[in-house]
């Protein structure tokens, strides 16, 4: 196994009376698709909302190459190179699709206290973000007003955000997320082209997805890691099975 | 066709134009009134711009901006009065004085949102109001005459009706300028985002908060600069001019010409302000045929029929007139 890129350390978090972590120790190697699944309310959205500073554990640790990450400001964490994506989109909406790329793209082009040059016509913003939106398969569609995107659209312009930040690590969450099945395809297509260049923690509901890109998998339940391994360990294992993939399995035509 | 030769670009044309011959006008027919209207309306329209910087284009609804009107006033009145009558010691002083507290407005109220920075901009104005009105070595609450305009070398001198306009009108045009090449600059592209979501700019890496506290301090130190203006126009200051329903009125200018646009500013300037002087007189002109004398007193109730027509503007036209304007384009 190759060095850990991120390390989350007995990481816990209660509002009121849940416990969304409830003592989660996770490590993502360098260079693998790590899937996180677990049902509704198994506390994913406020693991990643922590991983990214938007959320305070109330005790933990989390490190990202090496170095202790959990008291930094979201914005910090970008700059160290963890980019992550939205399950709800979050765009700027009267901001054309380009023009969102490029934002990110400043970003990490150094501060942004220049107030007289024209942003709109900056080679050095607009020339990577034109090639990030071809990269999600955007192209065409730049002066495009994000809020006559399509959903499908939104969500290819969600990872192009988070791509044009140049990240070393990617945290997506629900990707997928009200995808048809055919953008679903493309969506897979495209995080697994990805996955060559990047280490990706991937929060997903569709199980097709996750079988077909993780390297690993783990489960989360009630705030807890119950279980972390290859996905055919996963798939065979039945405390994950009857926690969580039962159902999904049955009806996919693997039940054993 | 020409992209240039827009219904709103031919309007904003003749409106430049026509601030520009105001004093032209004024010198052939000896009409001081308009003069003077229009100086006011073009520092106010400055005052407006420096507001529309924040609370058009980076969200921030300041509730409390004419304070600064004031800082820059009182900074001239009191340095008039003290004896420092020179034009480079007093409007530098005026300027940082507006810019620092802008600094510490800023610092405090944008680490809230939404009601709590509007109720933040608004107390700190109120503050600043009720010290103008304990000053009573400055006049307190009935103000402070100003016995001469600030001094700058010759040939300037701004107790000339004309020079002093245009001194105004050129400042006016370089704040729009400065304006509008702020927001569309790298800078102005964060203030942009930051309003739009500001959540999602920190995620991409952006500290925020320090460039919208740029912007602040930018916004309060060009409205300080109107003051600067106002006070000098004037030739007096009082607590009146940072009174919390003259902040109202700069929104209103910006609501009504259009949010986060270049010229909207100064086009919600022009209009409220006309109407303000014209409304009264409208009214009684169309009211003396059926009431007789009683249409001078209907004439004192000129803000009935604004307060519908900006209610109509604000529900129908929601980039104000600018975006008015800019949809008959369209048509």
């Amino acid at each position: 196994m190759t060095d850990a890129l991120l390390t989350i350390d007995g990481l816990a978090k209660r509002f009121g009376g849940v416990t969304a972590s409830d003592g989660i120790d996770l490590a993502v190697s360098a260079g693998e698709l790590h899937a996180i699944i677990g049902p509704n309310g198994a506390g994913k959205t406020t693991l990643i909302g922590q991983l990214t500073g938007e959320i305070v554990p109330d005790a933990g640790r989390i490190q990202f190459d090496g170095q202790d990450i959990t008291a930094l400001p979201a914005h910090q964490r970008s700059q160290r190179g963890l980019a992550r994506s939205f399950q709800i989109t979050s765009l700027f909406n009267d901001f054309t699709a380009l023009d969102n790329v490029a934002l990110a793209v400043q970003a990490h082009s150094g501060h942004s206290f220049h107030f007289w040059r024209d942003a709109r016509s900056d080679a050095a913003l607009r020339t990577p973000a034109r090639e990030t939106l071809a990269r999600v398969g955007l192209a065409g569609r730049e002066n495009v007003i994000v809020s006559s995107m399509s959903h499908g659209e939104h969500r290819q312009l969600e990872i192009a955000m988070a791509l044009a930040t140049r990240p070393r690590m990617l945290l997506l969450d629900e990707p997928m997320a009200g995808m048809g099945p055919e953008e679903s395809v493309r969506m897979i297509a495209l995080l697994r082209e990805l996955k060559r260049d990047l280490t990706i923690l991937l929060i997903e509901h569709d199980m097709d997805a996750v079988f077909a890109l993780a390297d690993r998998i783990s489960v989360l339940v009630y705030g807890r890691v119950i279980a972390s391994g290859e996905p055919a360990a996963i798939r065979a294992n039945a405390e994950v099975r009857k926690a969580y993939l039962g159902e999904q399995e049955s009806s996919g035509g693997h039940h054993g | 066709m020409n992209t240039w030769f827009t219904p709103r670009n031919v309007v904003v044309a003749i409106l430049l134009v026509f601030l520009a011959l105001v004093p032209v006008y004024s010198a052939f027919t000896g009409n001081t009134f308009l003069m003077t209207l229009f100086t006011r309306i073009v520092i106010l329209a400055m005052a407006a711009t420096s507001l529309n910087l924040i609370l058009g284009y980076g969200g921030m609804v300041s509730f409390g901006h004419a304070v600064y009107l004031g800082i820059g006033g009182y900074a001239i009145g009191i340095m008039a009065q003290e004896g420092i009558g020179s034009g480079f010691i007093q409007w530098p002083v005026a300027i940082a004085a507006s810019a620092l507290f802008a600094l510490a407005v800023g610092a405090l109220s944008l680490r809230t949102r939404g009601l709590y920075f509007i109720m933040i901009t608004l107390a700190f104005a109120q503050l600043v109001y009720y010290f103008g009105v304990g000053l009573d070595r400055y006049g307190a609450d009935d103000g402070l005459n100003i016995y001469r305009r600030s001094q700058f070398f010759e040939p300037i001198n701004l107790s000339n009706r004309t020079q002093f306009y245009y001194c105004c009108f050129v400042l006016l045009i370089a704040s729009i300028y400065l304006t509008w090449r702020i927001v569309n600059s790298r800078f102005g592209m964060v203030i942009q985002g930051a309003r739009s979501n500001d959540r999602r700019m920190q995620a991409i890496g952006f500290p925020t908060y320090r460039y919208r506290l740029t912007c602040f301090v930018i916004a309060g130190t060009i409205c300080g600069l109107a003051g600067v203006l106002l006070a000098n126009h004037t030739e007096f200051v009082s607590p009146a001019m940072m009174h919390w329903t003259r902040s109202g009125d700069l929104i209103v200018m910006v609501v009504l010409g259009g949010m986060a646009s270049t010229f909207g500013p100064l086009i919600g300037a022009i209009t409220l302000l006309v109407l303000e002087e014209t409304l009264p007189v409208l009214i009684k002109f169309v009211a003396t045929p059926f009431v007789g004398a009683a249409a001078s007193r209907a004439a004192e109730y000129w803000q009935i029929v604004l307060g519908p027509l900006f209610l109509l503007v604000v529900l129908f036209a929601r980039g104000g007139i600018n975006g008015l304007l800019e949809s008959l384009r369209r048509d």
